[in-house]
């Protein structure tokens, strides 16, 4: 809680402040859901959060009444906002299932503070992710026939088309991220059924909880389960965004039509879940006085991930414009210069400097232990990686082939509104997330103290 | 009438009426009712048998009269009571006609007039609506090709914005009483022998009308008869005049003309022969096998039109410089005197070298003089032609086919001093629009209003019928019997489909009522006229061969030899030193003509050949104008979102403030503009579009003057444009061309650069095509961009029109498109034009992303789109590299109107929002054809399949067919070394090719 004091010290080789006790910790991390008390911070936030999502369902509904024409698509630009929005979720999703999944296997121990609340940031992100396929479409109430289903038509969804992948991909990893979200918390649930006072409360915890007791079995099985699922979560982080990627590189458009598309996405899909992840622990740490558990190391990791996969991306993007240059391909070769010098140049080096150019700043450890200067240049890595997609998708159809038919993409007060709509709808779900479930994970934080060291060591 | 004295006291009878009520009231209506006056109107009102079963035994007669009738009554079960239905009309859909076979379209011939010239034209009718017009292939001025403004028509008889009531000062009347009031009015004018008559028509060339208004000279000698079209051709026939001493009508040959030599006339897309022309120039430009032999072509032209983008030498000059030219060129060839040099070096550079061209093509060349030049143009083109024994071979003469051939403005300003003096009693406008469209000086909006009575005839309640007290609704041409005559002189019957939709009347109805025979149906008028003139033996066969055929056998007129009065030359005028000034030029619009199809939304969404302008005119000039004025703006990809400047136009002391449409290729230092914007009162869909030139157009310069100031002013203006990139960029082997000597050299001299992948390079073996494989094949070489086709495919294919804000964002529904690049400097550009349709890419790649299998292949290599599959997630669109798809962002087909239902082709869909929608090569037709052949147990014919684009396109242009047939058309067309597959190196296979162009230089000039 805010009001208490905050104690912050801790060794080097510390993951938490050293002051926290097995109890503190639950005291803590349960404190945020069990009080009565509702700090400013989420108040404020809901309410933004809500205001935006009003936004969104208003223009979900215009969408629904009038046709996809409210937005600035056009020929030949007839993916927009919508299709930019949905790839730029789903890779910020990404960093969740990195961080609970691969981070697992790799017995990161540090992955504890923040993989509850960065899997639930998936999910939301996820859900926004899920919408604008749904809503880009031009008849959107037959999307279920993106889905394979016995039907009298007798007719079946095209498999050779990415699109058909993505439903598939996409439901996957909601499913998926769900289950290992929903059972990496239920020994937290048990506890937090156990402490609450309220009898609805202990009724609903109760039964998210499935009669978890915390017995020796339980804990096997568990452990068992969130293995297993950590195992089939991990190929997901890579190919999630690898068949969005197809999306483009199945397609012959100048600009979309190339073989390293997906390391490429997945490098930039797992740089915005880190910034993500590090946009939303850094205010919420500072609110909740979480900074003992979610600790400057935490951010520190974070940003190294972020250099890691920021120097992918950064790669990627001198190596598509060479390949371009050296294909000898006329239409690549347009296709990069226009990206570069045409009329969407000023979208392209702003995205750079987002993306490579802000970067560097990483390189330096003051700046990567400096929260205020971490979460603006992962707010700045957030709005670059929008704008990498934005580039490929509308940069790309703006000016392919046949130049007769070249036109530019304005964005409509309906497509700003969908897209800030889907923030709102980001918000809403996870600060209900915050005030409902803890956000940190009770027993795995518990694991980092000296006192659970001891065993830990045993074991290994 | 039986008795002609006693005249129907139609008033009177009413007043006793009005002053009577209750049993008197019904007393004296038995008393009218009883009155031989009344029963005299009522025989003349009503005529029992003038339309009806009177010629039953006439099997034919019988049967269109009845589907007409038939198609009225289903028209008009949607409308409510809109029109009178005499009951006799009504027959059961349960008898069926002999030979109508639901859902098999009929089709009958008859004839359009523009600026009152036939075009020979057939009309397609599903269960008696007209859907589509057809060119009539019998018809000399058609020869089966149909221009944007026929294929047009079709949607203007179902426009729900036309007139539809007779009113008089805005409140409803009937014929009848409209019928009174004129009798009434003429009853005075029969003591003044009609001297307080005068009838204002269009431009007519037929001759029952003609004969009407010379029986009505009869009983009113003093009567006058005044013309207006305000994009006729008054040069033209000035011109006639001054050559000859008297107005003759000139057409021309291009079949036997090697080098063609055009004084800024757009011959081939605009005019009444234009057709014919475009049909015959192409065929002396297709270049196969070893006919290698090629027509030239020069046009000298201050705005770049679609005659001049087929231009093997385009001069651009001012239009006024075109004098200049014409002078130097007639001296060259030494049939006249005047001066071979001059101050402005770009008029005389390539005169020499035309010049000896001509003359080497003695007899077998051809000077044209645009409608638009001044008639010393016109003078000295006859002279030329002359001097190059053109005269009897490629150029004919006869006598004029107009009704009544006069000069239109001196007509005008008769009637203007007429009306000024007091004396004009009873003013008849019938047809046109002349408060909108009259020399601005004259004033005729305001003038008008001197007549004391004033009746206005026309579709649409527009401009002048505001300053009438009478509105009469206008019959449409398929509404109603009439006659014209084509270029040549032969003559069309027009008749009808469909019984008028709005109760509308002809101009021959109008005037029948001013003469004193009995009032009859258009067609007993018509066929009354043709009664008489008939010579021979047996009308009623003659008669029903001339309405079948769309054409009344051998009555072109006669072509006679006319000389060049000595002295008719002149002497060539000084050129006026201009200075700074700039010329202004008034121009008909390329898509809705002199304004009388601003509500025609296919024309309005049609894009103008060359800028690709939709819905909108311009004050369009040169890029270095443009610069010099302050007003430059490069056009880019932008245009649409971004402002375009805008000027203000000072002419001869009246303003009109502009947008500024930069125009590559556009003569330095003049502006044109085009007419027929800027409408008032046309309907929903042409009221307040553009800018209305005619605010500074006079009749001194109708067409063209010096002495322009422009101005940039403030405001910007969005233009709706279907494309924004023009530059030719031949790195991408999109357009490809050649000149004919390098192609002799080298026949693949076309595709030099391109890559072409090898056939069978794919990992996966082709799909054997055992039937029917249909492909289509486009010849660059003839396509002139006219735009015909798009508007086909629109009238086919039920396209719906989107308006200009969505044409604006890109969002134009044509599943055709032509596009128009240019390559050069931008003072003299070269200009290519390329249809786009359907590739029909045998390896799709839209196919492969479509998740939901909406657009599939067909066994015979159709590239099927399933419109109800399809969900819209648009991947298809991004995926096709020719971007020829095209979605329905909104609900963009009009689902409500109910005439705009009969419009529709009942044989295609009519798209829903949220659906993709492509060029299907017209399956529905190739469905037909296919049906047809197999109840006949053969195959289909090559040719028996004519796509919408294909058969209207005046140059044939587009060939289909099936290329299994290695002896079809499009097979042999493919073989060609000229044929190519655009963006042939992604291997998509389309079945769509192209012929490259080949220009035929003169290798005296310099390119």
């Amino acid at each position: 809680m805010a009001d208490e004091p905050q104690v912050i010290e801790m060794a080097e080789t510390d993951i938490i402040a050293s002051v926290y006790t097995l109890g503190g910790v639950t005291d803590q991390i349960a404190g945020v859901v069990q009080t009565k008390h509702t700090p400013i911070f989420w108040i404020g936030c809901f309410f933004a959060g809500f205001t935006l999502l009003m936004m969104f369902f208003a223009s979900a509904t215009m969408l629904m009444v009038k046709g996809v024409g409210i937005w600035g698509i056009r020929m030949p630009v007839m993916w927009g906002f919508a299709i930019t929005n949905f790839v730029w979720w789903i890779g910020i999703g990404h960093a969740g299932t990195l961080i609970s999944a691969i981070l697992l296997l790799l017995n990161q121990s540090w992955r504890n503070s923040i993989n509850r609340f960065a899997e639930a940031m998936t999910l939301c992100a996820v859900a926004c992710a899920g919408q604008f396929p749904l809503l880009h479409m031009g008849r959107p109430w037959l999307f279920y026939w993106m889905i394979p289903y016995p039907n009298s038509m007798g007719v079946e969804p095209n498999f050779r088309s990415p699109l058909v992948w993505d439903v598939f991909a996409v439901t996957t990893y909601l499913i998926v991220s769900l289950l290992f979200w929903y059972t990496g918390m239920i020994p937290d649930l048990g506890t937090m059924r156990d402490r609450a006072k309220n009898t609805i409360a202990k009724y609903v915890y109760g039964i998210l909880a499935m009669g978890w007791r915390g017995s020796a079995r339980h804990w096997s099985i568990y452990e068992t389960a969130c293995l297993l699922l950590a195992g089939m979560s991990t190929p997901l982080v890579l190919s999630v965004h690898t068949i969005v990627s197809f999306d483009f590189t199945i397609a012959i458009v100048p600009g979309w039509h190339s073989t390293f598309f997906p390391p490429y996405f997945v490098a930039g899909a797992i740089y915005s879940g880190f910034a993500m992840v590090l946009v939303l622990a850094i205010p919420i740490r500072a609110a909740y006085g979480l900074k003992g558990l979610i600790t400057d190391r935490h951010l520190e990791n974070c940003a190294k991930i972020m250099l890691a996969t920021g120097l992918i991306v950064a790669y990627a993007y001198v190596m598509e414009t060479f390949m371009a240059w050296y294909s000898g391909n006329a239409f690549e070769q347009q296709a990069f210069w226009n990206r570069m010098t045409g009329p969407y140049a000023t979208s392209y080096w702003f995205l750079v400097f987002c993306n490579i150019g802000s970067l560097q700043l990483l390189w330096f450890k003051k700046f990567r232990t400096t929260p205020i200067l971490l979460f603006i240049s992962s707010i700045v890595v957030l709005v670059g990686m929008w704008l990498e997609r934005f580039m490929i998708i509308v940069g790309s159809l703006a000016q392919d082939f046949v130049p007769s038919s070249w036109g530019l993409f304005h964005a409509t007060r309906w497509d700003w509104a969908t897209l800030l709509g889907s923030i709102g709808l980001f918000i809403v779900l996870f600060f209900l997330f915050v005030r409902a479930l803890p956000m940190i994970s009770i027993f795995e934080v518990r694991t980092l103290l000296p006192q659970a060291r001891v065993r830990e060591d045993t074991r290994a | 009438m039986s008795d002609s004295n006693t005249k129907p006291d139609v008033a009177a009878a009413r007043a006793r009426l009005e002053g009577a009520s209750g049993r008197e009231y019904w007393h004296s209506l038995e008393d009218l009712a009883a009155a031989p006056e009344f029963r005299d109107m009522l025989e003349r009102e009503f005529p029992r048998q003038a339309i009806g079963w009177s010629d039953d035994e006439d099997s034919s007669q019988g049967r269109r009269n009845f589907l007409k009738l038939m198609g009225a009554s289903l028209a008009l079960a949607g409308l409510g009571a809109c029109t009178k239905q005499p009951t006799e009309y009504i027959m059961p859909y349960a008898q069926q006609p002999e030979n109508l076979i639901p859902g098999r379209p009929m089709f009958f011939a008859t004839a359009m007039t523009i600026d009152g010239v036939a075009q020979g034209v057939v009309a397609e009718s599903h269960e008696g609506r007209p859907t589509k017009i057809e060119g009539n292939p019998q018809h000399p001025a058609s020869l089966g090709a149909a221009s944007g403004f026929l294929q047009a028509s079709v949607l203007q008889l179902y426009d729900p914005d036309r007139s539809q009531t007779t009113t008089f000062e805005g409140k409803t009347r009937s014929w009848s009483d409209f019928y009174g009031t004129l009798r009434g009015a003429l009853g005075q004018q029969s003591v003044k022998h009609g001297a307080g008559i005068h009838i204002l028509t269009e431009t007519t060339t037929s001759p029952s009308v003609a004969d009407q208004i010379r029986q009505i000279k009869v009983k009113y000698p003093a009567a006058k008869w005044h013309s207006w079209d305000p994009a006729g051709a008054h040069s033209a026939r000035a011109g006639g005049v001054q050559a000859f001493g008297q107005p003759v009508n000139t057409y021309y040959d291009l079949a036997g003309a090697s080098v063609i030599v055009s004084l800024d006339a757009d011959f081939l897309s605009l005019g009444p022969a234009a057709l014919r022309y475009a049909r015959q120039f192409s065929a002396q430009r297709r270049v196969r096998g070893t006919d290698t032999a090629m027509n030239r072509l020069y046009v000298a032209e201050p705005m770049p039109t679609a005659t001049g983008s087929k231009a093997d030498h385009r001069l651009p000059l001012r239009a006024t410089d075109i004098q200049e030219f014409a002078w130097a060129l007639a001296t060259a060839l030494g049939a006249a005197n005047g001066p071979q040099s001059g101050v402005n070096a770009e008029v005389f550079k390539w005169v020499g070298a035309i010049a000896r061209d001509l003359k080497s093509h003695h007899g077998a060349s051809l000077v044209i003089a645009g409608d638009h030049q001044s008639p010393i143009v016109h003078v000295l083109a006859h002279a030329m032609n002359a001097a190059l024994g053109n005269a009897g071979k490629t150029v004919s003469y006869t006598d004029p086919i107009e009704a009544n051939p006069m000069d239109q403005v001196a007509s005008l300003e008769d009637l203007v001093k007429d009306l000024d003096a007091g004396t004009v009693d009873v003013l008849l406008v019938l047809g046109g629009n002349p408060a909108f469209n009259a020399p601005v000086e004259i004033g005729m909006r305001d003038r008008l209003q001197k007549a004391k009575l004033r009746v206005h005839l026309s579709q649409y309640r527009d401009e002048t019928s505001n300053v009438c007290q009478w509105h009469l609704p206008e019959a449409h041409y398929l509404e109603t019997w009439g006659d014209a005559r084509a270029f040549d002189g032969t003559v069309t019957i027009q008749q009808p489909l469909i019984e008028p939709l709005y109760g509308g009347r002809s101009v021959l109805q109008v005037l029948n009522m001013l003469t004193d025979q009995p009032l009859t149906s258009p067609l007993d008028l018509v066929k009354g006229y043709w009664t008489g003139q008939h010579k021979g033996e047996d009308f009623e066969t003659w008669w029903r061969r001339a309405v079948h055929d769309g054409v009344v056998p051998n009555s072109a007129l006669p072509t006679k030899n006319f000389t060049v009065r000595s002295g008719a030359l002149g002497t060539p005028a000084v050129p006026i030193p201009r200075g700074d000034a700039l010329e202004v030029l008034f121009r008909p619009d390329p898509a809705i003509y002199d304004g009388r199809f601003a509500n025609n939304g296919w024309l309005q969404e049609l894009p103008k050949p060359i800028t690709k302008l939709t819905w909108d005119n311009a004050a369009i000039m040169s890029p270095a104008t443009a610069t010099r004025l302050g007003v430059m703006r490069q056009a880019d990809l932008n245009y649409g979102a971004e402002g375009s400047p805008m000027v203000r136009l000072t002419y001869q002391g009246r303003t009109l403030r502009a947008p500024v449409w930069i125009q590559p290729g556009h003569a330095d230092g003049a502006v044109t503009l085009h007419l027929g914007y800027g409408r008032t009162m046309a309907g929903r869909v042409g009221t307040g579009m553009g800018f209305n030139p005619y605010g500074l157009r006079t009749s001194n310069a109708l067409w063209q003057d010096i002495g322009l100031e422009a101005k940039k002013t403030s405001g910007t203006y969005l233009f709706a444009t279907t494309q924004n990139q023009h530059l030719l960029d031949t790195r991408r082997h999109i357009y490809r061309e050649a000149d004919l000597a390098e192609y002799l050299k080298n026949p693949a001299a076309a595709h030099a650069g391109a890559e072409t992948p090898p056939p069978g390079l794919t990992l996966y073996p082709g799909y054997k095509y055992e039937g029917y494989a249909w492909g289509m094949a486009i010849d660059l070489s003839a396509c002139m961009g006219c735009g015909a086709c798009v508007v086909a495919c629109q009238a086919e294919n039920n396209i719906a029109v989107v308006g200009k804000d969505q044409v604006r964002r890109g969002r134009s529904m044509q599943w055709l498109r032509v596009d128009t690049y240019y390559s050069g400097s931008p003072q003299n550009p070269r200009l290519y034009n390329q249809p786009v349709p359907c590739m029909q890419c045998e390896d799709a790649p839209c196919e492969l992303v479509c998740p939901v299998q909406a657009t599939t292949h067909s066994a015979e290599g159709l590239n099927d789109m399933v419109y109800n599959r399809c969900v819209g997630t648009r991947y298809c669109s991004n995926n096709c590299p020719y971007k020829v798809r095209r979605f329905n962002f909104y609900l963009y087909s009009d689902f409500e109107t109910p005439s705009l239902k009969l419009a529709r082709n009942p044989d295609v869909t009519v798209r829903s929002r949220g659906v993709m929608e492509k060029c299907t090569y017209c399956v529905q037709k190739i469905s037909a054809a296919k049906i047809d052949s197999e109840k006949e147990n053969r195959k289909v014919r090559d040719g028996e399949i004519l796509t919408a684009c294909q058969a209207s396109c005046p140059t044939q242009a587009i060939v289909f067919g099936d290329i299994n047939d290695p002896n079809s058309r499009v097979a042999k067309m493919k073989r060609e070394r000229l044929n190519y597959s655009m963006l042939a190196d992604l291997n998509t296979k389309p079945r769509t090719t192209y012929l490259a162009s080949l220009l035929n230089p003169n290798p005296e000039i310099e390119a």
